[in-house]
C-alpha cells in the first residue's frame, strides 16, 4: 500500500501540475487569439 | 413442467439487492428527476442483466452452443471495444456548449484546473482503503463530474468497478444541488459569498471561435496524447456548431446524435451491474469516495479564487465561482448563481459560473487523459 501511496501522491503532483499547464496554455493561446482576431475587425 | 421454476429456483440474493438497486435508480430517476436519461436505462438494465440465464447476456445453451445476448454484445463492441460510444457522445456535448463567454475571459480556464483537485483527493483516499493504483485511479475520476469520461477511463484502464464508478458518477452529478452548497459553506464565509463581480459582456470573433477548437485539441494531445481521443471528439462536435455551414449536423450531434447514444449508454452500461460483481462492500467505498472527489473539486475551486484573491486584492473574485469549475455543466453554476443570489439580491454570478463551469469541461477531459497518460506509466 506504500508503494501505491506514493504513486497516488506522485499522480496528484503530475496530474494537477499537468492539467494547470494545459489549461493555463489554452487560456494563454485563447487570450493571443482573441487579441488577433479582434483586431482584423 | 419443472422448467418453469428453474430461473425462480436459481434467484440469490445477490441479484435480489440489484432488484431493488434498479428499483431505486428508476425510482429517483421518474420520481426525483436525477439523471434521468442515464439512471433509468441503467436501473432497468440493472434488473435484465440480473435476472438468471438472462438472454440479455452472453449465454451457453445446452445442445445449441453459444447465444449472444444484446447488452453483453454492446458493450463488448460499443465500449470495450473501442470506447466508441462514451466517445460519440462527446461530438453531441462538443456540439452543445457556447464557449463564448469563456473565450471573452480566458482566465476562467484556471477554474476548470482547480476543481479537478477532487479526482487526486479521491485517488489518495481509494490506495487508502486499500484499492490497487489501476481501481484507485479509475475510482478517482468520478471527480471529473463527467459520466462518458469515467466510463472510458474505467474502461482503458480496465477496472473492475466500471459499475460502481459509473453509478456514482451520474448519482453526485445529480446530487451537485446538496452536495457543492455543503462543501462551499465548509471553506467560505458569509462576506466571501457576498462579494460581487463585474461582468461585462464582449464579442468574441468568428475565427477565434473557429479555431478555438482546434487549438484546444493540438495543446491537449501534445501534453496528454492518449487525451486526444476525448479532447478531440468533445472539440469536433464543437467545431461542428461553429464552423456556420454544418448546422444541419451540428442539429443532428445535439439532439439525434446525443439522444441515441445516452439511450445507449445507460442499458449498454447495465452489464457491469451484474449482481457478482456489484454487490460488495466495495460499491460502498466507491459510492462514499465519489462523494469526497464531489466535495473536494468544489473546495479545490474555492481555495484557488481565495488564493487568487490574495495575490490580486483588487478585483476580487467570489471563491463561489470557483466551485463551478467543475464538469456538471449547467447544474452547478445554477447552484452557485442561486447561493450568491441568497446572499446578496443583486449579487448576479451566472455568467462568471457559466464560464468557470465550461472550462470545467474542458479540464475534466483533459484530466482524464492525464490519468490514462500516468498511470500506465508509473505502473510500466
Amino acid at each position: 500500500m506504500e508503494q501505491n501511496l506514493l504513486y497516488a501522491l506522485e499522480l496528484t503532483g503530475q496530474g494537477m501540475g499537468g492539467i494547470f499547464v494545459g489549461m493555463a496554455l489554452i487560456a494563454i493561446v485563447t487570450a493571443i487569439l482573441g487579441k488577433l482576431t479582434s483586431k482584423k475587425k | 413442467m419443472e422448467f418453469l421454476f428453474d430461473g425462480v429456483l436459481a434467484i440469490t440474493w445477490q441479484q435480489c439487492v440489484m432488484y431493488a438497486v434498479g428499483g431505486l435508480l428508476i425510482w429517483l430517476a421518474v420520481k426525483k428527476d436525477f439523471e434521468p436519461a442515464l439512471l433509468l436505462p441503467m436501473g432497468f438494465g440493472a434488473i435484465l442483466v440480473n435476472l438468471p440465464f438472462s438472454g440479455v447476456l452472453t449465454q451457453e445453451v445446452a445442445n445449441i452452443g453459444e447465444a449472444t445476448g444484446i447488452i453483453q454484445w454492446l458493450f463488448e463492441v460499443g465500449i470495450e471495444a473501442s470506447e466508441a460510444m462514451p466517445l460519440l457522445l462527446f461530438i453531441g456535448i462538443g456540439a452543445m456548449i457556447d464557449f463564448g463567454p469563456l473565450l471573452a475571459n480566458p482566465k476562467m480556464f484556471l477554474f476548470g484546473a482547480a476543481a479537478q483537485f477532487g479526482i487526486f483527493m479521491a485517488v489518495i483516499v481509494a490506495v487508502l482503503l486499500g484499492f490497487d493504483l489501476v481501481d484507485a485511479a479509475s475510482i478517482g475520476i468520478i471527480g471529473a463530474a463527467d459520466g462518458p469520461t469515467s466510463i472510458l477511463v474505467s474502461q482503458v484502464l480496465k477496472s473492475n468497478y466500471i459499475g460502481p464508478i459509473a453509478v456514482a458518477a451520474y448519482s453526485y452529478m445529480a446530487l451537485v444541488p446538496i452536495v457543492q452548497p455543503f462543501a462551499i459553506k465548509l471553506v467560505t464565509t458569509k462576506k466571501e459569498r457576498r462579494i460581487r463581480m463585474e461582468y461585462r459582456q464582449t464579442g468574441v470573433s468568428k475565427t477565434a471561435r473557429i479555431l478555438f477548437p482546434i487549438i484546444v485539441t493540438a495543446i491537449a494531445g501534445l501534453i496528454a496524447p492518449t487525451s486526444v481521443a476525448l479532447v478531440g471528439f468533445l472539440m469536433f462536435g464543437n467545431l461542428l456548431r461553429e464552423c456556420g455551414v454544418l448546422d444541419k449536423l451540428s442539429e443532428t450531434a445535439q439532439n439525434s446524435l446525443a439522444n441515441l447514444i445516452t439511450l445507449l449508454l445507460g442499458i449498454t452500461i447495465s452489464f457491469s451491474m451484474k449482481a457478482d460483481q456489484f454487490v460488495n462492500v466495495n460499491t460502498l467505498l466507491i459510492m462514499g469516495i465519489g462523494l469526497v472527489a464531489f466535495v473536494f473539486d468544489s473546495i479545490g475551486g474555492v481555495l484557488f479564487a481565495k488564493l487568487l484573491n490574495l495575490i490580486f486584492p483588487k478585483k476580487k473574485i467570489n471563491p463561489m465561482v470557483g466551485a463551478a469549475g467543475i464538469s456538471a455543466f449547467p447544474m452547478s453554476a445554477r447552484v452557485i448563481q442561486k447561493m450568491g443570489l441568497k446572499e446578496d439580491p443583486q449579487n448576479h454570478l451566472l455568467m462568471h459560473a457559466v464560464c468557470a463551469n465550461v472550462s470545467g469541461q474542458i479540464a475534466s477531459v483533459l484530466a482524464g487523459g492525464m490519468i490514462l497518460n500516468l498511470v500506465p506509466k508509473m505502473l510500466g
